[in-house]
């Protein structure tokens, strides 16, 4: 082993890093995929929110003239077979991607823990019944679930975030549930417990803010699994319905036929769902680190 | 350990139970069935023929009387007709299982060739750049999205090669079949591996940290029996249950690519289903599955129970 270089070591660990700039410098030295991650997520959430000033097009104005006009000239990624704008498609279909993704994420939370929170706080028969729910939940991939309560639900812009969120629902009640049984028994739940606090109140204010870190960590795992769903149920053709533009839905639309024909329908909105993703992922991994360093998958 | 099984078996049974009522009940909370989609279709709509294929299909009686009837039915291995062909749903489903089957095991001996080796290898090296280039690979192959993939595929084959693998099951030749299937088991395989790789690493950075491994070490065991006898036994388990819960959720994979590859398994047939509100093949498929994850869930239990000495069930 080498002499330990002390400054070395601290500067690692994130000593001496003050304001919020400081810590951003940090955190790119220090992660420096999360940080490209981070920055391709700037890039996504920019391109949904500002999707009128980005491009000249409507995603939705069909021209036959330029039917499957290849990439190039006015039409930068070229455009479809009913003549739309293909980077206008895409450029659109980023506020589709992260509606769903944000959505149905926060959906799934949101009932995840409050199931998660009372099954681990009041144990008893309700959590012996939410835990064969989740069980029976979990019996179904993610993928299969959300295609049958995408069908249930009919085709639409809620009903596919909900679709995607209740699968979620199980992994968050899961943790949540483990982590509230240990929590339970700190003794600061019982000091709050012993000045005469109401139970919602120990559960919400004192419990829920020591789970926060494996929910974040788990709710930015979850952004790109939700965008990934999302696209699978629109090429499935049981997404976002027509004229919305999901990515997804581009590649079932151009699909095996275009393959041979016209490869840019093909190449450019899987492009775009597979760096969204990478780049979830990406930051999903550096915050995981972060927040919960035991843990590394 | 003989009542731990027989508790177990006791609770795959009542999710089971949970996962047909949970299914059956999603299936009709829609309002619409079968018949409003071909009147739809037929432009027109008659109230006594419709009343009739209704009446014909069940769909009249109460929700409760038509799920004892599917349960009934079930337990004598009788699963109901088919709306769309008439047939009976299991000559609709059973004849899709191999084909499904085979692309499952290619992509899950795919997942396995390449994923735990290259997991050791990652975690072995940490912090190199070898490490580094098969981390940001296997977090690609957890971004790509199947389907895309498998289009992908096609479309080198078609430029490179100037043919489309395209399935075919009158292939003759084992060999060719093989050379077909493997080909979507790859666009399949590839996302399991990346997880399998992932865990590999993780799995065997957190052994590699064991005190045991140290005097291993510490007694002077060359670096190849420290990693490959000490570390990768211990660090071998968690891999096994990511390969066999995957072998079971494998299943979302294998619904786009056999839609891009035009394989005719059964994945592909549950979306047809889906679509056509063909409650007898949907609610019989995703039971099937649902049996096969609960299956394979009790099985990675009870390897663990064989494998790791230290679990014990008394309770």
């Amino acid at each position: 082993m080498a002499v330990i270089d002390h400054d070395a070591e601290l500067a690692k660990a994130g000593a001496n890093v003050h304001g919020w700039f400081g810590g951003l410098l940090f955190f790119v030295r220090r992660y420096p995929l999360g940080a490209i991650g981070a920055v391709i997520m700037v890039l996504f959430l920019a391109t949904a929110l500002f999707a009128d000033q980005i491009t000249a097009f409507d995603p939705l104005t069909t021209n036959a003239r330029i039917s499957l006009a290849p990439p190039g000239g006015e039409h930068v990624l070229g455009a479809d077979f009913m003549g739309r704008d293909v980077f206008s498609r895409i450029v659109y279909g980023a506020r589709i991607s992260l509606a769903v993704a944000v959505g149905a994420t926060s959906l799934g939370c949101i009932i995840g823990v409050t199931i998660g929170l009372m099954s681990g706080f009041f144990g008893g028969w309700f959590d012996l019944l939410v835990q064969r729910l989740m069980d029976i939940m979990q019996s179904l991939p993610l993928l299969v679930m959300a295609l049958v309560m995408a069908a249930s639900l009919g085709p639409s812009l809620p009903n596919t975030i909900i679709a995607i969120a209740i699968p979620l629902v199980p992994n968050v009640a899961r943790i949540i549930r483990s982590n509230t049984l240990s929590l339970r028994e700190m003794p600061f739940v019982e000091a709050a417990r012993a000045i005469g606090m109401s139970e919602a109140r120990i559960a919400f204010v004192h419990v829920l803010p020591n789970t926060l870190a494996p929910l974040i960590v788990l709710a930015t795992a979850q952004l790109g699994s939700a965008i990934l769903v999302e696209s699978s149920l629109a090429f499935l053709g049981l997404g976002v319905p027509e004229p919305h533009p999901s990515w997804g839905r581009m590649l079932s639309e151009s699909a095996a036929e275009y393959v041979r024909t016209a490869p840019w329908l093909v190449i450019f909105p899987g492009v775009a769902i597979s760096s969204v993703v990478f780049g979830t992922n990406l930051f999903g991994d550096a915050i995981r680190d972060i927040l919960d360093p035991r843990q590394r998958i | 350990m003989g009542a731990y099984i027989v508790r177990r078996l006791l609770l795959m049974f009542v999710t089971l139970i949970g996962m047909s009522i949970l299914i059956f009940v999603m299936l009709r909370l829609v309002p619409g069935n079968i018949t409003d989609i071909i009147f739809d279709s037929a432009g027109f709509v008659n109230p006594a023929a419709k009343k009739k294929i209704e009446k014909q299909l069940g769909l009249d009686q109460p929700i409760a009387v038509q799920y004892i009837t599917w349960i009934g039915g079930l337990m004598r291995g009788d699963l109901g007709y088919a709306y769309v062909s008439e047939k009976p749903a299991i000559e609709e489903i059973l004849p899709r299982i191999p084909v499904t089957a085979k692309l499952a095991l290619l992509a899950l001996v795919f997942s396995t060739m390449f994923g735990v080796p290259l997991g050791v290898l990652s975690a072995v090296r940490q912090n190199t750049w070898l490490d580094y280039v098969l981390r940001v690979i296997s977090l690609s192959g957890l971004s790509l999205p199947s389907f895309w993939l498998g289009l992908l595929i096609l479309m080198a084959f078609v430029h490179f090669l100037g043919w489309i693998p395209i399935y075919r099951s009158d292939t003759g030749s084992i060999w060719q079949e093989f050379v077909l299937l493997s080909i979507p088991a790859a666009a399949v395989g590839f996302r399991s591996s990346a997880l399998v790789m992932r865990l590999t690493r993780s799995s065997m950075l957190e052994v590699l940290r064991q005190d045991y491994i140290r005097t291993a070490r510490a007694k002077g065991a060359s670096e190849t029996a420290v990693n490959y006898d000490h570390a990768l036994r211990n660090a071998v388990l968690p891999v096994v249950t990511i390969i066999g819960i995957e072998a079971a959720f494998l299943i979302g994979g294998l619904i786009v690519t056999e839609t891009v590859f035009n394989i005719p398994g059964v994945a592909r047939f549950l979306v047809e289903a889906i679509r056509w509100r063909d409650y007898p093949i949907v609610q019989n498929l995703v039971m099937f599955i649902a049996i096969i994850v609960v299956f394979v869930n009790f099985l990675i239990d009870m390897m663990y129970a064989v494998l790791d000495p230290r679990i014990k069930y008394e309770e």
